[in-house]
């Protein structure tokens, strides 16, 4: 090799480039697109400002109680019925993998039918289950007027909670069947217990796979409590509604409906990272993408 | 008695549909004593193993490990299966070391080895630790502790595993083709972890395919084929001059 490269003669400076200035390429394509793209907003901007919008209301009604009240409600039918979701969606999971014939198919039944019918029509049926059932209880012992039990709170936490828990079975079951059965048979093998097993050893592991796709659904699930407008409930969408029914200022209040949704979506989004990170440790890809 | 047999098998038998994974396999070892099960793959060495701490059912036969009779509970005549809770129970004495290590992989090394201690046997967490790190130490991994083991080396990690089994203080340990899936340079370090809890008088049955370890460390060698046992006897004989052809010719197989 360095036979070959002999006596290059003085004038053939084509191999000394280390002194020349780095040019880099430039991206019209890119610029453009942008371009075009930053005006369509500017645009949008534009047509909102001058748009029929009284920002004036949307700042009056931004911290309003009602509206913050419906927060609130928003909040906590959001924890209750994904509460009640996971809740029977691991009951669910574990039914179906149980190897009890009777479970198993029971677990099936459930996700078939509610996840069959749409989560509005579920809660109306909740809310109106007084048409049918007049008085509920256990016969003889104790007895309630339907009414009375099935306020818009329990309707609409019984309806999404119950569509929810059929959606997150799945999330569950794929979570277990990721766990390597060498976990399984090690947990065994230290004398623990089913149970023990499941929650020390599968279900830390299984949360790995589970996390992302239920952090996806509770922030569905943020959203889909607006549905508990419909029965009533005075969550953030529906006290929005009995202010513009009021003042006739309707976009200027789905404004802050939707300010608080983003709000809610986007905090929701930030803890899902930190949770994922959590139940990732001990795992290489988790840890290097850190 | 004259012998402290520990693990007595008798004509244990299992089917997987109509194939016969184990017919009639009958076996003893002693208390303190290392056993080395060997043959071809395929032959059933490891389902054996598998039934003595029940994570197999066997269809037939019977096993008694320090003279109690594993998954059934005799009344008159008759044998019930005991329930899941005594079978946990039984586990707790029967330490097992797998091919692939089983790992905790959400748990760090000494957490791998406390776990049983602590959330089965009930000990108290400062208590385990110290056991735990004592027993790190023995394998040679005490700067490890805090590791996860996804940091750990396949040997190392089988070296946390034998740990982890040995955190259980059970009468006894099986091994599962301990060194099968270690790189090569990696197999003498899990070897002379396991000649060392030989030393200390574990009792030990390992499947494998370490015919050196077997020669070195085992007391008997029990060679297997088709889910039947060829031939049993004291390591060195069986080893050196096996009776049956066909222990011969596996013995050679492996060494050329």
């Amino acid at each position: 090799m360095t036979v070959a490269s002999a006596s290059p003669s003085p004038t053939d400076d084509k191999y000394e480039i280390a002194h020349l200035r780095l040019v880099p390429k430039r991206h019209i394509g890119r610029m453009v697109a942008a371009a075009i793209v930053l005006v369509l907003l500017a645009g949008l901007v534009r047509a909102f400002s001058v748009g029929q919008i009284e920002w004036s209301y949307v700042r009056e009604f931004l911290f309003a109680p009602a509206i913050l009240d419906g927060l609130t409600n928003t909040l906590l039918m959001t924890v209750a019925a994904m509460a009640v979701g996971i809740v029977l969606g691991v009951l669910i999971a574990i039914m179906r993998i149980s190897g009890n014939p009777v479970l198993s198919y029971i677990a099936i039944g459930y996700v078939w039918i509610f996840r069959g019918a749409p989560a509005l029509l579920q809660l109306m049926l909740w809310f109106n289950l007084a048409l049918i059932f007049p008085t509920m209880g256990i016969h003889g012992l104790i007895e309630f007027r339907t009414v009375d039990v099935m306020t818009p709170f329990v309707a609409a936490m019984l309806g999404l909670g119950i569509s929810q828990g059929a959606y997150t079975s799945e999330v569950v079951r794929s979570g277990l069947l990721s766990v390597d059965s060498g976990q399984y048979e090690a947990a065994r093998t230290i004398g623990m217990t089913q149970m023990k097993m499941l929650r020390r050893i599968v279900l830390p592991q299984a949360m790995r796979v589970m996390v992302p796709p239920i952090g996806n659904e509770v922030i569905g699930m943020v959203k889909l409590t607006s549905l508990a407008s419909v029965i009533q409930y005075a969550e953030i969408l529906h006290n929005a509604q009995i202010i513009y029914f009021a003042n006739t200022r309707v976009l200027e209040l789905l404004l802050v409906a939707s300010f608080w949704y983003l709000a809610v979506v986007s905090v929701l989004s930030v803890g899902q990272h930190y949770i994922e990170r959590y139940f990732g440790r001990g795992s290489k890809s988790i840890k290097t993408s850190m | 008695m004259k012998q402290d047999i520990l693990v007595k098998a008798v004509d244990v038998t299992k089917n997987y549909g109509d194939f016969c994974a184990l017919d009639k396999v009958s076996m003893e070892v002693v208390r303190g004593e290392v056993s080395c099960i060997i043959g071809p793959s395929g032959s059933g060495k490891s389902t054996f193993l598998r039934c003595i701490n029940l994570l197999e059912r066997m269809d037939g036969g019977a096993i008694w490990v320090n003279d109690e009779l594993i998954g059934y509970r005799r009344e008159g005549n008759n044998l019930h299966q005991i329930s899941d809770a005594e079978i946990s129970r039984q586990r707790r004495r029967i330490g097992m070391v797998f091919q692939r290590f089983n790992l905790f992989p959400h748990k760090t090394a000494i957490e791998n080895i406390i776990e049983g201690p602590v959330h089965v046997l009930g000990q108290s967490v400062e208590q385990a630790r110290e056991r735990a790190s004592v027993l790190l130490e023995r394998v040679g991994l005490a700067e490890k502790a805090n590791h996860y083991p996804s940091e750990l080396s396949g040997g190392q990690q089988q070296r946390v595993a034998i740990a982890r089994a040995m955190g259980m203080q059970p009468d006894l340990i099986l091994f599962d083709e301990p060194t099968s899936a270690l790189d090569p340079e990696l197999v003498s370090e899990v070897l002379d972890v396991m000649k060392d809890l030989a030393a200390s008088g574990m009792t030990m049955i390992v499947v494998t395919h370490e015919l050196g370890f077997a020669r070195n460390v085992a007391n008997t060698v029990t060679f297997m084929e088709a889910g039947k046992v060829v031939e049993t006897g004291l390591a060195s004989e069986v080893l050196s001059t096996p009776k049956s052809a066909r222990t011969a010719e596996f013995i050679k197989a492996v060494h050329s």
